[in-house]
């Protein structure tokens, strides 16, 4: 048997979905007895059969890939509940397996997944959909580039309404139906509690259950990004959301705040003060970044 | 004999593996280590804490790469995107030597995130060894291929899994990282003798030896990295020193991690053998 048949047929029964019990399935994917497909390229021993041999890599990869789903939405899991968030997860990982080196990546494609595939995400979906993508951008802000902030001195010769700004690239906006901001940091706020007993963990999941039953749509607009190494979110106001958007497709400012007051309820006279006061507070948190980018900060 | 070509004429002593877990101890306490082992791939992003941590670390101390996800035995081409990410991160290390695993992983693109174990052919020792020099070729540092701890063995096997791992060293004219606590596992799993291996290793190809601990089951053993090393790992370990000499030494805890000062000095254990490695090489 040649190395790349080989590899493909071990690596189609290792990525094989487990039982609920947690074994090897009885039968192949191409419906012949996994013992048979075993048995052909793998040697048994004294103690283990080819099956037995084999099945150790099945579930080793099994656990591998889920407990890495488990670490990176704890949001999701929370929404969904345990069972469903694995019956998702190995539904995703079946679809959709990894195709890079490193774990980081596992659920890239999880959101344009989840949304083709609503049944899995049960009766809140939208719910879901938000936390997932929010989830998402928290790990892209955590290693995501950073490059050298903008300095006044930077803006010396190209100030003026034409002015395009870059965001730094570990940057995310989002929009969400849901407060899933509060979710996910109370999610993650038990998390942390290392010091909790099981009579302890058990009673913040249930609070958790209800904060996430109880939780009713309310539409938001985010930023998620990173200072001094660690990732904020911070709401935004509805325009402060749009003219930060505008900003990031390449519009220059003048364009950017007609796009983000069009159709707005701030008043006329009190804009150029909002304008004034965010520009304050993103330059503060260093979320723009030099036009010309130098060599990059990690 | 402990610096070569493989190791990059260096003479390490004994090391340990970064882990998170331990950030804070080093970063505030400054403790004596020879030298840490980091996993590339926790390192391969491009910015934020992980990074800024790293570069406080190659502050202080020497650090080598380690990965798990080149996957040398895939049939597979090389990820090129892996390459070009894994450069960028020797040249922020410096590492003098790099390491990675002596198995496959990925198949058609798609990556099973594990170390599984190769066919010894002929077929597979040529393609492995093929992949071994291009990515040396292309990181320009030295490369050392670690064996792994396995729990099946194959049918078209041609051979043993050491006269494997030479058979890729010699083509490949790579480097060794023994990992003696896989060769123990292994030869549990596989009933061979482990001695038999370590005796018949290129010793002057060894550039790197990782000890570390593992959990018995009852029909096999697996490689778990969160126990201390049992003696028998010891017994390999003094006599792989005593065929290639004092030799870099690198202590692997990667789960249940107790405290910093507990997994160093675990690794210090390892002094003794070296100890008498260079009294035996000063005699």
């Amino acid at each position: 048997m040649k190395l790349l048949n080989l590899q493909r047929r071990m690596a189609r029964a290792v990525m094989t979905p487990l039982t609920p019990s947690e074994r090897m399935r009885r039968v192949a994917p191409d419906g012949r007895p996994m013992r048979a497909v075993a048995a052909e390229f793998i040697k048994p021993n004294d103690r283990l059969t080819s099956f037995e041999r084999l099945e150790i890599y099945n579930r080793q990869y099994w656990f591998r890939v889920l407990s890495s789903l488990i670490e990176d939405f704890p949001g999701l899991r929370a929404i969904l509940g345990d069972r469903r968030f694995e019956a998702m997860s190995k539904a995703y990982l079946v679809d959709s397996p990894s195709r890079s080196f490193t774990l980081r990546d596992l659920g890239a494609r999880l959101e344009s997944w989840l949304t083709k595939h609503p049944r899995w995400a049960g009766s809140r979906q939208a719910l879901a959909l938000d936390m997932v993508r929010l989830e998402w951008a928290d790990i892209e802000a955590f290693d995501g580039k950073s490059e050298p902030p903008l300095r006044p001195e930077d803006l010396r010769e190209n100030a003026g309404p034409s002015l395009r700004l870059r965001l730094q690239p570990h940057f995310r906006l989002l929009e969400s139906r849901y407060p899933v901001d509060d979710l996910l940091l109370e999610v993650k706020k038990d998390e942390d509690t290392d010091f909790a007993s099981n009579a302890f963990t058990e009673r913040h999941k249930r609070k958790r259950v209800l904060a996430v039953a109880r939780l009713k749509p309310a539409p938001i607009y985010l930023a998620v990004y990173r200072l001094d190494f660690s990732v904020y979110f911070r709401r935004l106001e509805r325009e402060e959301f749009l003219l930060l958007r505008a900003l990031e497709g390449g519009k220059s400012l003048d364009s950017a705040i007609t796009l983000a007051f069009r159709k707005s309820a701030i008043p006329i006279a009190e804009r150029p003060a909002n304008i004034q006061q965010w520009f304050h507070n993103w330059a503060a948190l260093g979320w723009f970044c030099r036009t010309d980018p130098g060599p990059s900060q990690s | 004999m402990p610096a070569n070509q493989f190791n990059g004429f260096t003479d390490y002593g004994i090391g340990i593996g970064l882990r998170a877990t331990h950030y804070p101890h080093i970063l505030t306490r400054k403790p004596v280590v020879d030298w840490f082992e980091i996993i590339s791939e926790n390192f391969m992003i491009d910015g934020g804490r992980p990074l800024h941590v790293l570069d406080q670390i190659l502050e202080q101390y020497k650090v080598v790469q380690h990965g798990v996800s080149m996957y040398f035995g895939s049939a597979e081409r090389l990820n090129r995107t892996h390459l070009r990410r894994l450069k960028d991160l020797v040249k922020r290390t410096r590492t003098p030597w790099l390491t990675d695993h002596l198995c496959w992983g990925s198949v058609d693109g798609r990556y099973t995130h594990d170390l599984l174990p190769m066919p010894y052919t002929f077929e597979a020792a040529r393609i492995t060894a093929q992949k071994v020099r291009e990515v040396r070729d292309f990181l320009e540092v030295p490369i050392a291929v670690e064996n792994v701890s396995s729990y099946a063995e194959f049918h078209v096997s041609e051979m043993t899994e050491w006269e494997f791992l030479n058979e890729v060293v010699e083509r490949a004219d790579c480097g060794i990282l023994l990992d003696v606590n896989n060769i123990y596992v292994s030869s549990q799993n596989h009933s061979f003798d482990p001695f038999t291996y370590v005796n018949s290793v290129p010793a002057e190809r060894v550039a790197q030896i990782h000890i570390a601990g593992h959990s018995k089951y009852r029909k096999y053993i697996l490689d778990t990295h969160d126990h201390p090393v049992i003696d028998p790992v010891w017994k390999l370990y003094a006599r792989a020193i005593e065929r290639a000499g004092h030799t870099a030494t690198l202590l692997e805890w990667d789960d249940s991690i107790p405290s910093f000062q507990e997994v160093h000095d675990e690794a210090l254990k390892a002094k003794r053998f070296l100890a008498s490695a260079s009294l035996a090489t000063a005699v």
